[in-house]
């Protein structure tokens, strides 16, 4: 389970991975990635691409390729 | 204005074209087949006396006072029970038919008090005005005979008495029950002389199944039953038409005042939502906004360990506009943000997000839509193009089956409900998908043809199961899916999978294979079939992906772009919709487009003045999450008390005490506003002027009945907060804000305050293609173009079940209360359910030595709280039940931090709980019901 202190952008990035878990790697990773740069405030997005580069960060593989499909947000 | 009184036609129209050709005292007059002879009569401005006939009700016969002479028939026929022949000649003023009435009224009137002067309806009384038309002058028969007039009255309403000695046993409070409300609470008790009419088995009308909808009181031709308002207040002498405020139906409503003073509200005939009926809450529970407890004063402290103190508007407003700039200087200009409210108007919430894209400088703007029906929002725009049902109310009467889907419309949306249970009555099938056996599965003349009675947190692999189902047995609309979807044969392959068979998924929902088949067969099988759903879909860690499974569901049955059919968010606040559709969300601005789109941006950056932010800004819960981290500092909440109604009230709170500066513009002082700086007082829906949009699109002008209490409307508080900042945002009315919705937003461009009071209402999109506005949506061809097929997946929520916590709370609301109850705990619906209860099967129950009203501790891994128990095996086996309208109890304490994947709508329908005894109740005492 997770739990409640997990930063909240790394649930919430597992939680969408979570629901891609069946499509092929590489799209799964281009959609997730669409929605987190369709929906996510500009801050939690830098933090979720500075913590995939970080080993141990709790992040799925699936949402750490999608960090990496993420422009860096400006002023962040 | 003067008092608005529709005309009575004395029975129902009936459909179709005008085919039936009759004369009437030498007037031709052209109706449809079926249409009675009264109603043929009042088409041609001929009133014939009536007692029994209403044209909400079937016609009864029973009063004879409508008599009339046919030639070529013999006797004197009731007019509202006949119905009109081709050729009819009618005549329905004779000597004999004057003398006729005249005996009727003789009749009545020799048991009926004659006490006129002193009656509360004195003047708008039917019996008495049928006295006055029949020429009346004498009761031959006197007074000293048996006779009524001593019965008692039945004061046990809250908001009206029954006064059986005025009673005519026309029978129109029974009807109005049965054929109106379809609740079927009271009847016709005893015969001849004897008869009366009975609420329940007898007893008083709170004892008995009534719900207090008013279609009683408003049948009524007597002083019988009567509002307690106008016994106090005296008879309104005017009226204003608006809207009600409380769900998302969206009832039209006459407010009848006397002066300044509210007497009574009346639900509209001609409001298209509510076509004359209403619910407890729009119909009684006004009282709220005069309550002593409003706040009409602006308050003002340093720190919320402080006293409040009283301050005039220009202090509080540029200290909020100081404060905001001061910490956006020293934080970031994303520090701050607010949060917009489906309980004010569409003017209102497009002020607001103004403010914050214009004046905040950042698209930190969020909604208490994120709380309820964001997912809907999500899943129908993947799927179909557009953030909204697709369906008018009046459509359902078209459904052949109706699958109801995590709803419960006779408690939330109780209006809608009437339909739905009339379109049952009729012959149309049901099919429930609940935990809980809500009322709709079984209650007068309704029976559910099937209850998918699933676990908590299983809707995606049952309805999964349901499109396997389609797939696999043939029963797909391929002419319709070739023709208007996309990415079907996909979608196919993944749900034909015998992963998502029911025999697969059965152990997972609870629900047995062969009854999901008989379901998914009686639904794609029908001419229409159409799915209502609530928060039950929506409020789940999948909530997005079931909306797109429902979306899926009707697109491969063919059930879409007609009346009938459709998918059908029931909205819980009455402006859910609208809040969405005017830019709240922190991705879209109006009309549902994104920040990201340049040619957009540039439509309100030419108009507004400033550079607008293309990035999303942050959600509610991130709001949340970034307050706690320290870049977020400051919050403007509009209407809405988030550390009751939103999850996890522990974080909120902590997230709410770490922000520099936090403003609550509300009617009364809230959980929230503990943790306020400023309390801006805000306007109830009698001070309003503006607009709401309702679950089925329906734009419905608000009036104001009174000015504000506080001195400005809100909208002006924002601008003046605007303004403060250094961004000019004026306004002269709120017309005007509604003018620029519409020249910035192309499914409102036809909209105008103009234009509503034209036609009364319109459904968006309202524009140029659709001037009247547009019912049905999708008729041809959807919004985005296909429809598009998507996957869903079922991905189990991570909140489980465990050793510890080995129970599923799942939380929702109930018919008397409406949200956080600030307004309905401020009203006579306390009476009905004065504390929030937890609902729990009785074999839970016994395994944990807990009695039916013993007090227990309800405890989640994030918090605990206390409640008494009602043992009720509507709940099934595992499932506990509880509502969130009252701050003692405080249900969200014990909710989590779960939310939907795709829009983070919390999970208030799943959070695993342990429940202990905590004070065993006294032997006597029994919990109030609920209803």
């Amino acid at each position: 389970m997770t739990s409640t202190h997990t930063p909240p952008h790394i649930r919430l990035a597992n939680e969408i991975a979570a629901q891609f878990q069946q499509r092929d790697p590489a799209a799964a990773s281009r959609e997730i990635a669409d929605h987190i740069r369709t929906f996510w405030d500009p801050r939690m997005r830098s933090k979720l691409i500075a913590d995939a580069g970080r080993t141990g960060s709790g992040l799925d593989p699936l949402a750490v390729a999608a960090a990496a499909l993420l422009p860096r947000p400006t002023g962040t | 204005m003067s008092l608005i009184k529709e005309q009575d036609y004395g029975t129902p129209a009936r459909p179709g074209e005008a085919t039936v050709s009759v004369e009437i005292d030498g007037k031709t007059v052209l109706v449809p087949e079926g249409t009675s002879v009264m109603r043929a009569a009042a088409e041609a401005g001929i009133d014939i006396p009536k007692l029994c006939a209403t044209d909400s009700l079937e016609p009864f016969g029973s009063c004879r006072l409508c008599l009339v002479d046919i030639d070529g028939r013999k006797g004197s026929p009731a007019s509202c029970t006949t119905p009109c022949t081709p050729g009819m000649k009618v005549r329905t003023q004779t000597p004999k038919l004057a003398e006729l009435r005249r005996g009727v009224m003789e009749l009545y009137i020799s048991d009926h008090p004659l006490d006129c002067l002193t009656c509360p309806t004195n003047g708008d009384c039917e019996l008495q005005d049928m006295a006055g038309v029949v020429g009346l002058r004498e009761v031959r028969y006197g007074f000293d005979g048996e006779n009524h007039l001593d019965l008692p009255t039945d004061s046990s309403n809250p908001y009206f008495d029954y006064d059986a000695s005025k009673c005519i046993a026309c029978s129109r409070c029974v009807r109005a029950c049965d054929e109106v409300q379809g609740t079927f609470a009271l009847t016709l008790e005893g015969r001849g002389f004897a008869t009366k009419i009975a609420a329940g088995a007898g007893g008083s009308f709170m004892e008995s199944d009534c719900v207090s909808c008013g279609a009683c009181v408003q049948a009524c031709p007597t002083a019988t039953l009567q509002e307690r308002s106008v016994v106090e207040l005296g008879m309104p002498t005017r009226s204003v038409l608006t809207t009600c405020a409380y769900c998302g139906v969206g009832c039209s409503f006459k407010a009848e005042l006397r002066g300044d003073e509210v007497v009574r509200m009346v639900p509209y005939k001609d409001g298209k939502a509510n076509e004359g009926h209403s619910c407890v809450k729009g119909r009684f529970a006004f009282g709220y906004a005069s309550h002593p407890d409003r706040q009409l004063k602006p308050l003002m402290r340093e720190r919320i360990t402080d006293p409040w103190r009283e301050v005039e508007w220009a202090e509080a407003v540029d200290y909020v506009g100081r404060r905001m700039l001061e910490i956006q200087a020293h934080h970031g200009g994303g520090a701050i943000g607010g949060i917009t409210s489906s309980r004010c108007t569409n003017e209102e919430v497009y002020a607001v997000q103004k403010m914050v894209r214009a004046a905040f400088g950042n698209n930190n703007v969020d909604t208490c839509a994120r709380v309820c029906h964001s997912p809907t929002g999500y899943g129908l725009k993947q799927t179909y193009g557009t953030s909204a049902g697709t369906q008018d109310f009046k459509s359902v009467e078209k459904a052949d089956v109706i699958l109801v889907i995590g709803a419960n419309p006779t408690d939330a949306h109780p209006v809608f409900a009437s339909r739905i249970k009339r379109r049952l009555r009729q012959g149309a099938k049901l099919i429930v998908a609940d935990p809980r056996k809500i009322d709709l599965v079984r209650s007068p003349h309704i029976e559910a043809q099937h209850h998918l009675r699933l676990m908590p947190g299983t809707n995606v692999a049952l309805i999964n199961a349901m499109a396997h189902v389609v797939v696999t047995e043939g029963l797909v609309d391929r002419e319709f899916v070739a023709e208007r979807c996309e990415d079907f044969a996909e979608w196919e392959r993944f749900i034909a999978g015998p992963e998502h068979s029911p025999e697969a998924v059965e152990e997972i929902t609870g629900v047995p294979a062969a009854e999901v088949r008989a379901a998914t067969r009686l639904y794609a099988g029908a001419r229409n079939a159409t799915i209502m759903y609530g928060l039950g879909v929506t409020e789940h860690s999948q909530g997005s992906t079931m909306v797109m499974g429902m979306a899926n569901l009707a697109m491969a049955t063919g059930n879409i772009g007609r009346e009938g059919v459709g998918v059908n968010p029931l909205r819980g606040q009455n402006n859910v919709q609208g809040s969405c559709d005017m830019g709240s969300f922190p991705h879209e601005l109006p009309g549902y487009r994104h920040v990201s789109d340049d040619a957009v941006r540039s439509v309100f950056e030419t108009l507004w003045g400033r550079t607008l932010q293309s990035e999303p800004g942050l959600r509610i819960p991130n709001m949340f999450d970034a307050a706690i981290d320290g870049s977020f500092r400051a919050l403007f909440v509009q209407g809405e008390d988030i550390v009751q109604s939103d999850p996890n009230t522990k974080h909120v709170t902590a997230a709410l005490s770490a922000m520099d500066l936090v403003v609550v513009q509300d009617l009364f002082l809230n959980e929230t506003s503990k943790y306020a700086h400023v309390f801006l007082p805000g306007t109830s829906f009698l001070e309003k002027d503006g607009t709401f949009t309702n679950a089925e699109r329906r734009i419905n002008r608000v009036r104001p009945v009174m000015a504000p209490k506080t001195g400005k409307h809100e909208w002006q508080i924002v601008c003046e907060i605007a303004q403060a900042m250094g961004y000019p945002m004026k306004y002269d009315n709120s017309a005007q804000i509604m003018d620029e919705i519409a020249m910035t937003t192309p499914t409102f461009s036809g909209v105008s305050f103009a234009k509503l009071d034209q036609v009364g209402s319109v459904q968006w999109p309202c524009n140029d293609n659709a001037p009247e506005g547009t019912p049905i949506m999708h008729i041809n061809e959807f919004v985005r173009g296909k429809g598009r097929f998507v996957e869903t997946v079922y991905v189990p929520t991570q909140e489980r079940s465990t050793r510890k916590f080995p129970l599923i709370l799942t939380t929702g609301r109930i018919l008397s209360q409406y949200n956080v109850g600030a307004q309905t705990r401020r009203t006579g619906n306390t009476a009905w359910h004065p504390e929030d209860l937890l609902e729990m099967h009785p074999h839970d129950a016994e395994v944990r030595g807990v009695r039916d009203g013993d007090t227990v501790s309800l405890v989640s891994r994030v918090g605990e709280t206390s409640l008494r128990v009602k043992i009720d095996d509507r709940m099934p086996v595992g499932v506990v039940y509880t509502t969130f309208h009252h701050p003692v109890t405080g249900a969200n304490v014990v909710t989590t931090e779960h939310s939907d994947w795709a829009t983070n709508c919390p999970e208030y329908k799943v959070t695993a709980v342990e429940v202990a005894l905590k004070n065993p109740a006294p032997a006597q005492t029994v919990p109030a019901m609920a209803e």
